[in-house]
């Protein structure tokens, strides 16, 4: 049992999952779960050409239809720049985004929507509206985009925070620490990967879904699957123009989120939609709308450049990345500088560093957040160069992360440099188990012998790879999660976050601290999160934040509210509070002497000294520990093919204490099924128009129960001091290994370099026939 | 059209518009919202239900197809408030994540084990391939189901 845990009776114990029962059930916790007979349906036009102007719209025929109710434009609504990125403030992404625009800039961009009081109604009113459209040049790729005379994509002159619109660059970063071309020129040896990744999407089996309405008191309630309640108050109040107190909204449970749900995206339309028709509006984006109109992750080219002495440490470490944001600039600086923060301090040990490159905006889908959030393009090409590096050196790649991790109480330079859209923070490394999970990884995956040749059948050849990574747990100094704690009467308690479970299970952990320190099992904790009017303000569920972040600010109101429980106990038992515990639902004196909670609770409520017992703190976080993480894939090609079949993907990672430890596999199990999508399945087609052609689950394939054979999560031991009960993060990390670790495996299967995904048969094919 | 048939074991009439899918039946007329819509094209299974113990996806079916037939949905596993064994391993396993594709998983899960009571860990495999999830890796959902089949009581 890990440090710090061997005393605790609910944290570190696999207790049930705080809203199990009820969603086995299919009870109505959803979104659309509610009776919604009497709300209109809202539905978006979307845009059919990839760049284009709006020379005029009527919308006449449309608004004839019996049972339409409104239509909206960019004539008739208000035109306040804002980011859809859902992140706090102020806030990194450019102000580049309108309600609705005079000019579309991909295929699927809203161009109007209509409110009907029928799906099918408003399906055919969106046929009615007529639109001319003046179609521009489009740019239908990062070159394109960046080659000299390209038109603006971004030409509107009240934008803000766009890095050079008119070169199409939404976002720059370059921070050189040291010398890094000299490192290089001088290092015995260097080696250099470029990986690519595509476009790919989150595909939460809930798609986007929101239903906006008024109160009994004309406020606009705005229900919504959202990562970000807090600030979906802010972004709908500042678009749609309202006090940002006239705007409540109610996040009920999540059917997955992955980052797709941060971003802003139905809300302000369904809002807009229900100011204008003061009913209520209920909208859904279909599968496809979800694949192009919602977020993806950034399509990414990223080269690393390394440079090391003989003995495999490394003296020089360049990377350099060009995101492909899409048509708008959502996430584009921070995924972006993510690249280089989340992976260059894993191999702390070159002085000469450099971290640069730009987010560029094309006429495709709008990327966003996505799980990993740039750590999983950076750790591609760094675990690919680390392979191509431990070839050249003869050294085991186990042996060559062993020689170069960042390792506890040492720090690196990129956490001062690199921050969220900023300088960051300062940090020294307080618990690593790297070397934990390369040795137990190693050991249980038979990595030696398997490594040691390649067993071939007939046209089939196996080979394993391995790859590391780290991520962080919350954003340092900008990001606050707050928590409110209350005694009932009958020894119970209520805990109140604005913290989000997107099905993370972050509801249960949370639970777990309470009860823990409160000294009662998790059934006395009634937890209900997130409500703008009733839960304190979190900023959400992203960045890997909710346990260390959140789980802090729910410690300290345990904190403070098991003092105040002592306070009356200690009148109660006429004993000092400093002699009293808790535990199993009573306060503990001395000599035997005890006092249940419940008459703690009776007593402050209704007998002496009345007073509400109950606490709110906050927590934002000093720092942002980083777990750490070795991978190990085996994989099967068939040299006929070309095809890749996963073996066996091996994840252990370090979270800090696990505070649930079989949530917190599931964690690590399903960011590394999402991992082996992206290596070889997941991938957006477009067509020559910039059309998205894949937009559902049978052409755009998502692993099934049959593509993933073995997956396996291991956590080792380890206790993070800065983090609630020893805990830090876990959500994303799992995401960032597949990729390079299948790379390698492939090409210790069969010599080849896949340095594109996914990697399909006919990109494996190709890549064999050119080795010849 | 008049429609006739039994649902959760009980006996349901309902008039509906011949064209209604079976899900909006459920969902909104019947005011069961356990059964999920994540694509409405028959490719997640986020809406399986039973339909004489068949595995069918509420969003392709039309309504009318289950006149005189019994119909069994998420909300009709749990017995005189007892979860079935199914939904109790679900929730020690950790195959509930978010609990979207759940109704469905259970539904798909509980008409194999109806077929096959000892299924081998390929079998479930095999049986689930059609229902997405996209929160767990499934290797906790297959432990759910093995589990529950080893436990199980006869229904």
């Amino acid at each position: 049992m890990a440090v710090g845990t061997s005393k605790r009776s609910v944290v570190g114990h696999n207790v049930t999952k705080v809203d199990g029962p009820s969603l086995v059930c299919g009870r109505p916790k959803f979104t659309m779960d509610i009776d919604l007979s009497g709300s209109l349906v809202g539905v978006i036009l979307p845009s059919p050409h990839a760049h284009a102007r709006i020379k005029s719209i009527d919308t006449s025929a449309a608004e004839s239809l019996s049972g339409v109710v409104c239509v909206l434009h960019h004539g008739n609504v208000s035109r306040i720049a804002h980011t859809t990125a859902g992140q706090g403030w102020p806030e990194p992404s450019p102000y580049d985004t309108f309600l609705f625009d005079n000019k579309v800039r991909y295929v699927g961009d809203k161009v109007a929507a209509v409110a009907a009081n029928s799906e099918q109604v408003a399906r055919e009113a969106l046929r009615r509206i007529s639109v001319e459209y003046e179609v521009l040049p489009s740019l239908l790729s990062v070159d394109a985009a960046l080659a000299a005379g390209s038109p603006a994509i971004h030409d509107e002159t009240d934008a803000e925070g766009i890095y050079d619109a008119a070169g199409n660059v939404a976002a720059a970063v370059d921070i050189p620490v040291g010398d890094v071309a000299a490192a290089l020129a001088q290092a015995e040896v260097t080696v250099e990967a470029t990986c690519e990744i595509p476009y790919s999407q989150h595909v939460p089996i809930e798609p986007h879904c929101t239903v906006a309405y008024f109160d009994e008191d004309g406020r606009l309630v705005v229900r919504t699957s959202t990562q970000v309640p807090f600030h979906v108050r802010r972004i709908v109040a500042r678009v749609l123009e309202l006090p940002l107190h006239r705007v409540r909204v109610v996040k009920p449970r999540i059917g997955g989120g992955f980052g797709v749900k941060q971003e802003v995206l139905l809300e302000p339309v369904a809002g807009a939609l229900a100011l204008r028709t003061g009913k209520a509006v209920r909208m859904v984006f279909t599968r496809e709308e979800e694949f192009v109109s919602s977020r993806t992750r950034h399509p990414m080219k990223v080269r690393v450049a390394l440079g090391a002495g003989k003995d495999g440490v490394l003296r020089a470490l360049e990377m350099e990345a060009t995101s492909n944001t899409g048509a708008y600039g959502a996430h584009a600086l921070t995924v972006l500088s993510n690249v280089g923060s989340k992976t260059l301090p894993l191999y702390n040990k070159p002085h000469d560093l450099r971290f640069h490159g730009r987010a560029v905006y094309t006429n495709l889908p709008v990327a966003g957040a996505y799980r990993g959030y740039g750590a999983t393009q950076g750790y591609f090409p760094l675990e690919v160069a680390m392979d191509q590096l431990a070839e050249r050196l003869q050294i085991d790649p186990v042996e060559l992360r062993l020689r170069n991790h960042i390792r506890e109480g040492e720090t690196s330079p990129i956490f001062e440099r690199i921050g969220e859209g900023r300088e960051g923070v300062a940090q020294i490394v307080r618990s690593c188990k790297l070397e934990e999970c390369l040795r137990l990884g190693a050991e249980r995956f038979g990595w030696r012998e398997k490594r040691s040749a390649p067993r071939q059948r007939g046209p089939l050849t196996y080979g394993v790879g391995m790859a590391c990574a780290m991520q962080g747990s919350g954003i340092t100094g900008i990001d606050m999660g707050a928590a409110t704690i209350m005694l009932n009467e009958d020894g119970s308690f209520r805990l109140l976050i604005g913290a989000t479970d997107l099905g993370t299970g972050s509801d249960t952990v949370l639970a777990q601290i309470a009860a823990e320190m409160l000294g009662v099992p998790v059934e006395k904790i009634s937890v209900y999160s997130s409500d703008t009017d009733f839960t304190p303000f979190d900023v959400g569920a992203y960045a890997s934040s909710t346990t260390y972040v959140s789980g802090t600010a729910v410690l300290r109101a345990a904190q403070e509210v098991r003092s105040q429980v002592l306070d009356v106990a200690a009148a109660m038992l006429r004993q000092s509070r400093d002699t009293l515990e808790i535990h199993d639902g009573r306060v503990h004196g001395s000599a035997g002497k005890s006092v249940s909670l419940e008459e703690v609770g009776h007593r402050a409520a209704y007998v002496v000294d009345q007073h509400h017992i109950a606490a709110t703190a906050s927590c934002v976080p000093e720092e942002s520990p980083p777990p750490f993480a070795a991978f190990f894939a085996e994989v099967c090609v068939d040299r006929e093919t070309g095809l890749v079949r996963l073996e066996r993907m091996l994840g252990v990672a370090d979270c800090g204490v696990a505070l649930h430890p079989r949530l917190a596999e599931g964690q690590v199990e399903g960011a590394m099924a999402q991992g082996v999508g992206h290596a070889l399945f997941e991938e957006m087609v477009f067509s020559e128009r910039g059309r998205c052609v894949n937009t559902n689950l049978l052409d755009y394939r998502i692993p099934s129960s049959t593509d993933l054979r073995s997956l396996e999560a291991i956590l080792v031991d380890s206790y993070e001091p800065s983090g609630p009960l020893g805990a830090k993060s876990i959500a994303e990390i799992g995401i960032n290994g597949p990729l390079p670790a299948i790379s390698n495996a492939i090409y210790h299967a069969v010599g080849v370099r896949l340095a594109r995904a996914p990697f399909t048969p006919g990109r494996v094919l190709r890549a064999l026939e050119g080795k010849g | 059209m008049r429609l006739e048939f039994e649902l959760n074991g009980r006996r349901t009439v309902v008039n509906i518009p011949p064209g209604r899918r079976l899900l909006d039946l459920l969902r909104e007329d019947l005011g069961l919202p356990g059964t999920k819509e994540g694509c409405g094209e028959g490719e997640c299974g986020a809406c399986t239900v039973l339909v004489n113990g068949q595995p069918t996806l509420a969003c392709l079916a039309l309504a009318a197809h289950v006149q005189g037939t019994a119909v069994c949905t998420v909300e009709g596993l749990a017995q005189a408030g007892e979860l079935h064994p199914l939904q109790n391993a679900f929730i020690e396993h950790g195959a509930v994540q978010c609990g979207f594709c759940t109704p469905g998983l259970l539904m798909a899960s509980y008409a194999l084990l109806q077929k096959n009571p000892n299924p081998t860990r390929h079998e479930v495999r095999e049986y689930l391939a059609g229902n997405l999830c996209r929160c767990t890796g499934y290797d906790q959902v297959i432990d759910a189901v093995l589990s529950a089949a080893k436990g199980q009581r006869c229904p």
